[in-house]
């Protein structure tokens, strides 16, 4: 997956949780994260948290980083 | 009553009344009770006594006009037509009295003496009405010389005889012979009743009176006829007759089954002289479909004896190599090795596969346990990924489960119909009929789509509003019809309050009721009319039972999920739920989608749509198959095909899809195909993506082996074999054996037992099994001790989830923009004579409807590009480019361009986007900026792929 591609699909999950009334916005894209994606998709994902997550959404951003704590 | 079984699809002579009150009446000595308004000839038929007729048949109303029916009541003069008198309570009936038989003996004399006598000859011999009723009423002499015919070509003094009219044989599955008309008129009437077409109709007067399809320079093809066979199916003699019956003569014995094309799921009978195919005909019980169907369910089933189809399994090193037929044996083991070779070398998620929805429920069940249970990872997709999974997000979100809430007889208690990115009468061709019924008897149509379909104008039915918005911006309209709806007063009240949490619903008040999504501010993004889109929405609030039905156009979308919640909000807060004429309807693509989906074909969902994270789900898989299962979710069909080019994902065996041609952004999936090393492709044909295959496994059709389809209203219907397969094996088999060389040790000797196991382990199927299947026939889950009759309705007392959940709709627009350089916004679909890819339709008579995909373009486009009608156009989007001709029509507004997918030559995906779905990653086939100009012909990305095809079909002569 390209790193493009990659960080647009997150945005858009943090962009739908972005417009709901959740108290934990992030808790709920990081949730969205673990139910759907692929582990070695998160890897990856992990992978772009620790080169800085450029081009992720702030949300898209924190919602990414809480479910590595997690992970 | 009298003590013999009647036949269950016995024509009962007029339809069933469905009036609860009953009247009793006594028909030639017995006592018979029938609902109030029953026919005289059809409380008859209930007792078992058939009164003889020709004009009559229980799929359309009475017409009375042939007279053969007549029947004497006391206390009444004359002699009345059964058909058309209603019962009343203490009537007496008399059907055989010495007057009736005279004046039917009279009648049939006057009907025979102008009808050749070729009966033996006649390919309607044996199966014809008017040969019965001959029979019937005893008709030994016809006294009548008649001067003039209409089936002799020449008058007795040699003249040509004007009246004779030659035999249409321009349809090419049924031809009309005028010679053996009697113009009884249920050709025309099953046209208007059934179809709802009107393309027949009876030209002239008295002895003119002709059969007549569009006008008079018309013939069957040429005309409006839609070739659905309603009009064959009604006529009682060999006027309308299959050319197929023609041919193979008439059939001697009826296997009930399912079609396999679109989901509607209609139940057919397959009639065959012993392994012979002759002829699909409607089943009257089936109960989605209630005796209709359309062209391809009737009539395009010759795919499954082409010459293309594969019987043979064959192997290749590589993609380059031509194919070598190999036994089944070198098939499975060379394809079982490979496979764990890969997981060897790459690990245990480097391979997976793709359920098909053209397959059984038991065949699909069987392919993602294989996945799960023996490669060991949950790999498994299907094509729901690209058509309906953000129906499975949004509904399991707002009601609890991912499933249409109604059945299909639903329809006919719906006052208002919201259809929504769908075209029925050319996607559903036998719910659209059904739809148009309704619609005929007054309900009201609001149509969301960019394209004006059928159904916004058709003979009898017009939309009372069209909503014709910009492609991807249902959001914003659904959201501001909840807007007027809200803001307005217009909700349901008592209903969220009973059934949804109220808090909820204040909270999605206030944030719809925001002027922002107020028709006026988004009419300026959708494109649509203010004051129409609230008048739409005030109908839809007030008109009564409000029902939404929908397809890919709402799916297919960046915003896919999102509009499918907003779809659930508008039925939660107009209360249309929970009863007969409401509800939301997903119109299923592919004939199994629904079942595909129940039966875990996700990545991330076990069967019954339970998360493979839930240890309890996994625990009851585990324990059967002694197996450990993955807690975590595997890769959905876009993500495997990112793995392969990532280098992490190596092998793919594919059941019955091409996602070469299906799936988005062709030159993305070819070169994940190609960065595979071993792809297996289980097909009846040598599709798209066998170009890519190192191992083809022949499939079987559905009129080859036993299994389940579910249709779109969750209905489950057998699918029964009616011959041998011809690769010698039915696709379950074929996969038993690929997992047993990779150790499954599994013993299904029949599919039955694999609807055991899948009722065992899944609560939706706890009481479904192939003995309950035979004695109803069909069964809508859930299923089980809750709903021991299946549930034709769902959420009528609570939602699956408890209670219905609003969601915040905010429109979002998508990232794919139009701009200088791709002006135009292409969106896609299908049309009624080609199914899919084409796999199955263009390999039989239906391409004579539509021998090439076309581009709709509004004609304003058309000129500042300089584009005539016919013209080659080059389709250009950031993906790629393809070239087709052009077609200029208004059917599309200004700035939109449309095109079908069905055929391989044009390659409509290479032009599409990786855009998806946020929450389901389903593919944005509806919206791609593109440009239009002028081309001389194919591109060179078709010709090139074109080459590599012929290339890779090649198969080397078998060893001797």
């Amino acid at each position: 997956m390209s790193p493009e591609k990659m960080t647009m699909m997150t945005n858009q999950i943090a962009s739908f949780f972005a417009t709901q009334p959740d108290a934990d916005k992030a808790g709920r894209v990081a949730d969205h994260l673990r139910e759907f994606w692929e582990p070695r998709m998160l890897e990856q994902l992990f992978a772009h948290l620790d080169g800085g997550g450029e081009g992720l959404t702030p949300l898209a951003l924190e919602g990414a980083q809480k479910l590595r704590a997690t992970a | 009553m009298k003590d013999f079984i009647i036949p269950t699809d016995m024509d009962m002579g007029t339809p069933a009344s469905r009036s609860l009150n009953t009247v009793t009446l006594t028909i030639d000595g017995f006592d018979v009770t029938v609902p109030e308004g029953t026919s005289v000839m059809r409380a008859s038929a209930e007792a078992g006594i058939q009164v003889p007729k020709l004009c009559a048949t229980d799929s359309l109303e009475a017409f009375g006009s042939c007279r053969l029916c007549v029947v004497e009541i006391e206390g009444r003069r004359g002699t009345p037509a059964s058909c058309t008198t209603p019962v009343a309570q203490g009537m007496i009936v008399k059907t055989q009295t010495p007057k009736v038989k005279k004046v039917r003996k009279g009648v049939m004399e006057l009907y025979i003496s102008d009808h050749p006598l070729d009966c033996l000859t006649c390919a309607a011999n044996g199966d014809c009405e008017l040969q019965d009723m001959a029979g019937m009423v005893g008709l030994r002499d016809v006294r009548y010389e008649a001067v003039a015919t209409h089936f002799e070509t020449r008058h007795a003094g040699g003249d040509v005889n004007a009246q004779f009219i030659p035999k249409d044989d321009s349809n090419p599955y049924f031809t009309y012979d005028p010679s053996k008309c009697i113009v009884c008129s249920r050709c025309v009437r099953a046209c208007e009743e059934v179809q709802g077409t009107f393309a027949l109709t009876i030209e002239g007067m008295g002895f003119n009176s002709r059969v007549a399809a569009g006008s008079a320079s018309d013939d069957f093809l040429t005309s409006d006829c839609v070739s659905c066979g309603a009009c064959v199916q009604a006529c009682p003699t060999a006027t309308l007759q299959e050319k197929s019956v023609i041919e193979l003569g008439t059939p001697e014995r009826s296997v009930i089954t399912t079609c396999a094309y679109c989901g509607v799921g209609c139940s057919f009978k397959a009639e065959l002289n012993g392994d012979e195919l002759v002829r699909m005909v409607p089943y009257k019980n089936g109960k989605a479909n209630r005796g209709h169907s359309c062209v391809k369910g009737r009539f395009a089933y010759g795919y499954a004896n082409h010459t293309d189809r594969i019987t043979s399994p064959m192997i290749r090193d590589k993609i380059t190599d031509p194919w070598r037929e190999v036994s089944w044996d070198e098939a499975i083991d060379y394809t079982a090795t490979k496979l764990r070779d890969l997981q060897a070398k790459h690990g245990q998620k480097s391979i997976g596969g793709i359920t098909s929805s053209r397959c059984t429920n038991e065949e699909t069940f069987l392919v993602q346990k294989m996945i799960r249970a023996t490669f060991g990872n949950n790999n498994t997709d299907t094509c729901a990924r690209v058509c309906h999974s953000p129906t499975g997000y949004g509904l399991k979100t707002t009601f609890g489960t991912s499933a249409g809430t109604q059945d299909f007889d639903s329809v006919e208690h719906t006052d208002v119909v919201i259809v929504i990115g769908a075209n029925p009468t050319a996607a559903h061709p036998v719910f659209a009929s059904r739809l148009k019924k309704r619609l005929r008897a007054g309900a009201k149509l609001i149509v969301i789509d960019p394209r004006k379909i059928e159904l916004v104008k058709t003979p009898h039915v017009s939309a009372a509003h069209h909503l014709p918005l910009r492609p991807g911006t249902n959001v914003a309209v659904l959201t501001s019809i909840a807007h007027v709806i809200v803001t307005e007063g217009l909700m349901d009240e008592a209903f969220i309050r009973n059934r949804c949490d109220w808090n909820e619903f204040a909270e999605y008040a206030e944030f719809v009721s925001d002027a922002r999504h107020s028709p006026e501010a988004t009419g300026l993004l959708t494109g649509v009319d203010a004051e129409e889109l609230r008048a739409a929405a005030r109908l839809f609030a007030t008109g009564g039972n409000g029902a939404i039905y929908y397809g890919l156009g709402v799916t297919e979308h960046s915003q896919g999920s999102t509009t499918v919640m907003a779809i659930a909000n508008l039925a939660m807060m107009t209360g249309n739920l929970g009863r007969p004429g409401v509800g939301v309807n997903p119109l299923r693509g592919q004939n199994n989608v629904q079942g595909a989906c129940d039966m875990g074909s996700f990545p991330h969902e076990l069967p019954g749509y339970r998360h493979v994270s839930d240890d309890a789900t996994r625990e009851v898989f585990e324990k059967l198959w002694g197996v450990e299962l993955d807690a975590k979710p595997g890769l959905r069909i876009p993500n495997m095909l990112d793995a392969a080019v990532d280098g992490t994902f190596k092998g793919l065996y594919v059941q019955g899809e091409d996602i070469l041609q299906s799936d988005p952004d062709t030159r993305h999936v070819k070169a994940g195909l190609e960065a595979m090393e071993c792809v297996i492709v289980h097909d009846l044909f040598l599709n798209e993506t066998a170009n890519y295959a190192h191992v083809f496994l022949p499939g079987s059709t559905f009129l080859e082996k036993d299994g389940t389809f579910t249709n779109a209203e969750r209905r489950i219907n057998r699918v029964r074999k009616v011959m041998a397969p011809l690769n010698g094996y039915a696709d379950w088999e074929v996969t038993m054996m690929l997992a047993n060389a990779m150790g499954a040790g599994w013993t299904y000797t029949h599919p039955s037992q694999v609807m055991d196991e899948i009722a065992a382990t899944t609560p939706s199927f706890a009481n479904v099994s192939y003995e309950l299947l035979e004695e109803r026939g069909s069964v809508q889950w859930p299923c089980n001790d809750a709903n021991p009759d299946g549930a034709p309705i769902m959420h009528i007392d609570g939602f699956a989830r408890g209670r219905g959940q609003f969601i915040i709709t905010e429109y979002i627009a998508t990232e794919e923009r139009t701009g200088a350089r791709f002006p135009l916004l292409l969106t896609t679909g299908r049309i009624l004579s080609q199914y899919n890819v084409g796999a199955q339709t263009r390999r039989t008579q239906n391409v004579i409807w539509h021998a090439e995909d076309v581009l709709e373009i509004h004609p304003h486009d058309a000129e500042v590009r300089g584009v005539s009608d016919g013209d080659w156009v080059k389709l250009a989007s950031r993906s790629g480019d393809t070239s087709l001709r052009a077609t200029i029509t208004d059917r599309v507004s200004p700035g939109v361009v449309y095109t079908t997918f069905h055929h391989p030559d044009t390659q409509a995906n290479v032009i599409t986007t990786d855009y998806s779905d946020w929450a389901t990653n389903c593919p944005e086939y509806k919206v791609t900026a593109v440009q239009v100009g002028k081309s001389n012909g194919p591109t060179d990305w078709q010709e090139d792929y074109n080459a590599q095809a012929e290339q890779s079909r090649r198969i080397l002569p078998a060893a001797e």
